[in-house]
């Protein structure tokens, strides 16, 4: 076994590796947020007896990139009476804490670099998922700046709601996962898949139905999608907080949305779904697993409606919160007995 | 029958009771503009005429009274349709609610007060309703120019 | 108690829910509606005044315009009135009159589906929205081939038809009628037991079968509050007495079960084209009055009786005897109603159209004050409103 790759014993190689490795993810992850667009067009397409893009390029596959150019090419308009920099920062500050995220996801085993040991992973926090919902704590940051600093009462309503609706959905979804580090007894995220290592029942799904369940609908919620879109409701705020956006900032919006998509999926997946184990390569199981996810999310969203705010509290509330800690005494019950 | 009604009307209401009409199987009741409120209610509460479909002012042009306000009633449980009419004098062109009797004729009456200028006492929110609030005239009277006051009239045909 | 302040917002008129331009200023505390008060006029072209000044035959394209989801309900309460104002109802073709029915209830289904599609859309489901167009479609292209027109479809005449069906046509209503309630089951698969769905209908936006009749409710909106009332039925018109087919009530009141009430009431439609297509015999298709009908056009090419009869009726219209009526059918949205009063020239003196969406979005104040904003939306597509014929 040959020693693991850090600063101090080859800083160089250890700083082109690092390099090379968030190159790497952040390139994937802008990939498939510009083909996830693409994907959700041509899967709802197909679910609701539509076609999807077809016209640019084969199968339409160049549409996300001419909907890049497009909106990149548009004018970018600040309203007069909005808080310019606030309404500057808001799109940034949802977009970096979604990329980030990322950071902590290991999507593959050891590979030997030079002699040394380099894991799949950006870097492997000891406190890996506190960040995580740290960060995940932050997004909500630029929602509610992007609703205020728009000067627009639909904006401010939309900011307003996502304030309320991240915040106790975050305790659900946090709540939910707290079953998880108590079976693996570790917070940092290759801990959690190492311990799922082995056979596939070993996987958390399985002993941990409920958590799971908890925490794919309660981070549904985190991320806007449907039905739990109301900060964006296009039919009730007309867009809400991203109303007032328009060319490069308003892409920033949805490839944040996508983004948080990608992550929320790919913690799904270590968490509960071994994360990178399964018959293949390491990325490329992670990837399956983050596709599924993404699928699912795209059919929820072409099946339901939307929930209205107040029963998206209550569910909050009175349902999600006390299941997650019922969740928790029950599986502390197990683990000590 | 709506005979059966106006008969009653008319022993209730025997003063105010001006014209009775019938064309193509229609009543029509002239009533004076005095006793509307009062004559409403009673069809309401006693004839059973407890749905107004329609109200609207007509104007006969030339004529004196020279409006109508027309209100078109039916009663849902007999399912007949009754049609009071109220001639209106150009100097006093305002008739009482009936927004009391039904809620209906709220918005109804607001837009006879837009389109045909006759206003309605003791309407609670009697405003322009189809043409913006600063608008002058009512468009609806035939005195009123089909292309709109200030503009040339139309060259072409119009009927 | 923390010091609180209301929020007035402006909803449309330039808003994706509010169905046209409708405006509604809302005064909001936090998201709970506290004042509703709308706002029309936005679409107002003036079509009763616009009709004085016309013969009664150049009126009748304006109806297309009123509510331009339905144009052939309007054509047939036009026509129904200016008949009745003639005296000449007695003498329409039975052909006629089956082919009107059909096309009325076609014309109910065309307009159920778009309320269908947007109030889901409204609240978010916006899968149902683009099956609902896709039968819409079938619709349209019908009227088409009938008609020549998509939307304004201008086909019924004073007396009878314009054209007679065209071949092959009732093959295409029989084929989409044949498909339409597994349609319905489709949308009510996605909706019907949704919960979501469910918690965003049910004891939304209710209102009593008294307040129902006071503000004045017509048509499903006022069937849903249990008010057993359908003027197909109860003052039938155009033959729809020779027809088998249920009234739909509910009892719930809210949204749920106005949604509810439209679906059955396209199914019960299906049933009555089914008997109007079985009833359809070749025959004439306009009253034999001829100072009201059009000649044939062979007539008119053939001969100079025809022709000049054909110049007569272009140049002069017809002259209705002085007097006044009142024609109320049930619309898809409600009864729409016709007064038309005569002078005995060739114009109508005065013609009062009576918009079911006008008198029903009345009800909107009432059913929203105290309700959440997202239930507004839900209040707006429930009531099934269509400003161009709130606005005339």
């Amino acid at each position: 076994m040959s020693e693991m790759l850090s600063l101090s014993n080859d800083p160089l190689l250890f700083i082109s590796v690092m390099v090379a490795k968030i190159l790497a993810v952040f390139l994937v992850v802008v990939l498939i947020v510009a083909y996830a667009t693409y994907a959700e067009r041509k899967i709802i397409g197909r679910m609701q007896t539509r076609l999807g893009p077809t016209m640019t390029g084969p199968l339409g596959l160049l549409q996300p990139i001419a909907d890049g150019l497009k909106l990149f090419f548009k004018e970018d308009i600040i309203p007069a009476q909005s808080s310019k920099l606030a309404f500057i920062l808001a799109p940034m500050m949802i977009l970096v804490p979604a990329f980030i995220t990322i950071a902590v996801i290991p999507f593959g085993g050891m590979i030997t670099v030079g002699g040394y040991q380099v894991p799949l992973q950006i870097t492997d926090l000891n406190v890996g998922i506190l960040y995580i919902l740290a960060m995940a704590g932050l997004g909500v940051y630029g929602i509610v700046l992007a609703g205020w600093a728009s000067n627009n009462k639909y904006s401010l309503l939309g900011g307003v709601r996502s304030a309320a609706q991240m915040v106790s959905y975050e305790l659900a979804a946090g709540l939910a996962i707290i079953s998880v580090f108590m079976l693996s007894e570790t917070l940092s995220l290759r801990g959690i898949v190492e311990a799922q290592a082995g056979s596939v029942m070993d996987w958390y799904i399985f002993s941990q139905p409920l958590a799971f369940c908890l925490f794919v609908i309660t981070s549904l919620a985190e991320i806007n999608r449907t039905p739990f879109d109301l900060p964006e409701a296009e039919t009730e705020l007309v867009s809400g907080f991203c109303t007032e956006y328009s060319s490069m900032k308003y892409a920033l919006f949805f490839m944040a949305e996508y983004a948080n998509m990608i992550v929320v999926s790919a913690i799904t997946a270590t968490l509960f779904l071994g994360g990178p184990a399964g018959p293949f390569p390491g990325p490329i199981n992670l990837l399956l697993k983050v596709f599924f996810f993404m699928f699912l999310f795209i059919w929820i969203r072409a099946t339901f409606p939307r929930v209205r705010y107040d029963q998206l509290m209550f569910m909050g509330w009175k349902v999600f919160l006390p299941l997650a800690l019922l969740n928790i005494v029950i599986t502390g019950a197990v683990v000590v007995f | 029958m709506s005979q059966a009604a106006v008969a009653k009307l008319k022993g209730a209401f025997a003063a105010s009771v001006l014209d009775v009409k019938e064309h193509r199987g229609e009543v029509t009741v002239t009533v004076k503009k005095e006793d509307i409120v009062a004559i409403c209610r009673y069809l309401k509460e006693e004839a059973g005429y407890n749905f107004l479909c329609d109200l609207c002012g007509v104007d006969y042009l030339g004529q004196s009274p020279r409006f109508m306000v027309v209100y078109n009633l039916y009663n849902i449980t007999t399912k007949e349709r009754l049609r009071v009419k109220v001639p209106v004098e150009e100097q006093d062109a305002c008739v009482d609610t009936v927004s009391g009797v039904w809620s209906t004729a709220n918005w109804p009456e607001r837009e006879c007060w837009d389109l045909m200028g006759i206003s309605f006492a003791g309407h609670p929110d009697l405003r322009r309703i189809l043409m913006p609030a600063d608008w002058e005239g009512h468009p609806l009277r035939k005195d009123y120019p089909l292309q709109g006051p200030g503009r040339e009239p139309y060259q072409g045909r119009l009927s | 108690m923390a010091n609180t302040e209301t929020m007035t917002i402006n909803m449309g008129p330039q808003h994706p829910s509010t169905h046209g331009v409708l405006q509604l200023v809302l005064e909001l505390d936090g998201e709970t509606v506290v004042k509703a008060v709308p706002h029309i006029g936005f679409l107002h072209r003036g079509v009763e005044k616009l009709s004085e000044n016309r013969s009664y035959h150049r009126a009748l394209p304006l109806t297309d315009r009123l509510d331009y989801l339905a144009p052939m309900s309007n054509n047939l309460g036009y026509v129904l009135a200016v008949e009745k104002l003639l005296g000449i109802t007695e003498q329409i073709p039975e052909r006629a009159k089956v082919v009107r029915v059909m096309m009325a209830e076609l014309t109910r289904i065309k307009s159920h589906l778009v309320w269908l599609a947007t109030h889901a859309l409204d609240i978010g489901a916006m899968t149902v929205f683009l099956y609902c167009f896709r039968e819409r479609e079938a619709i349209m292209d019908m009227y088409e081939k009938l008609s020549g027109a998509r939307m304004t479809s201008n086909y019924f005449r004073v007396g009878g038809l314009s054209l007679d069906l065209p071949e092959g046509f009732e093959n295409d209503v029989r084929e989409f009628i044949d498909a339409m309630p597994g349609h319905i089951d489709t949308y009510e698969g996605l909706l019907t037991g949704n919960k979501i769905w469910q918690k965003r209908t049910i004891g939304v936006a209710k209102i009593s079968a008294e307040d129902a009749i006071d503000i004045g409710l017509t048509g499903p909106a006022l069937r849903a509050s249990g008010v057993d009332w359908d003027l197909r039925r109860d003052n039938p018109y155009s033959g729809y007495e020779d027809y088998d087919f249920e009234v739909i009530t509910r009892q719930g009141c809210d949204t749920f079960d106005r949604y509810k009430a439209r679906l059955d009431e396209m199914r019960e439609s299906c049933k009555i084209i089914h008997q109007a297509l079985a009833k359809l015999q070749p025959g004439a298709i306009l009253a034999d009055v001829p100072s009201v009908c059009l000649p044939e056009k062979k007539d008119v090419v053939n001969s100079i009786e025809g022709l000049i009869h054909q110049f007569k009726i272009i140049t002069e219209g017809f002259k209705p005897e002085p007097g006044e009526i009142y024609q109320g059918i049930e619309a898809p949205k409600g009864e729409l109603g016709y007064y038309i009063v005569s002078d005995g020239s060739a114009n109508p003196f005065r013609m009062k159209i009576r918009p079911p969406s006008f008198v029903n979005l009345q009800a909107l104040p009432q059913m929203v004050e105290g309700a959440l904003l997202a239930d507004v939306i839900a209040a707006i597509g429930t009531l099934d409103i269509v400003l161009g014929e709130i606005d005339r």
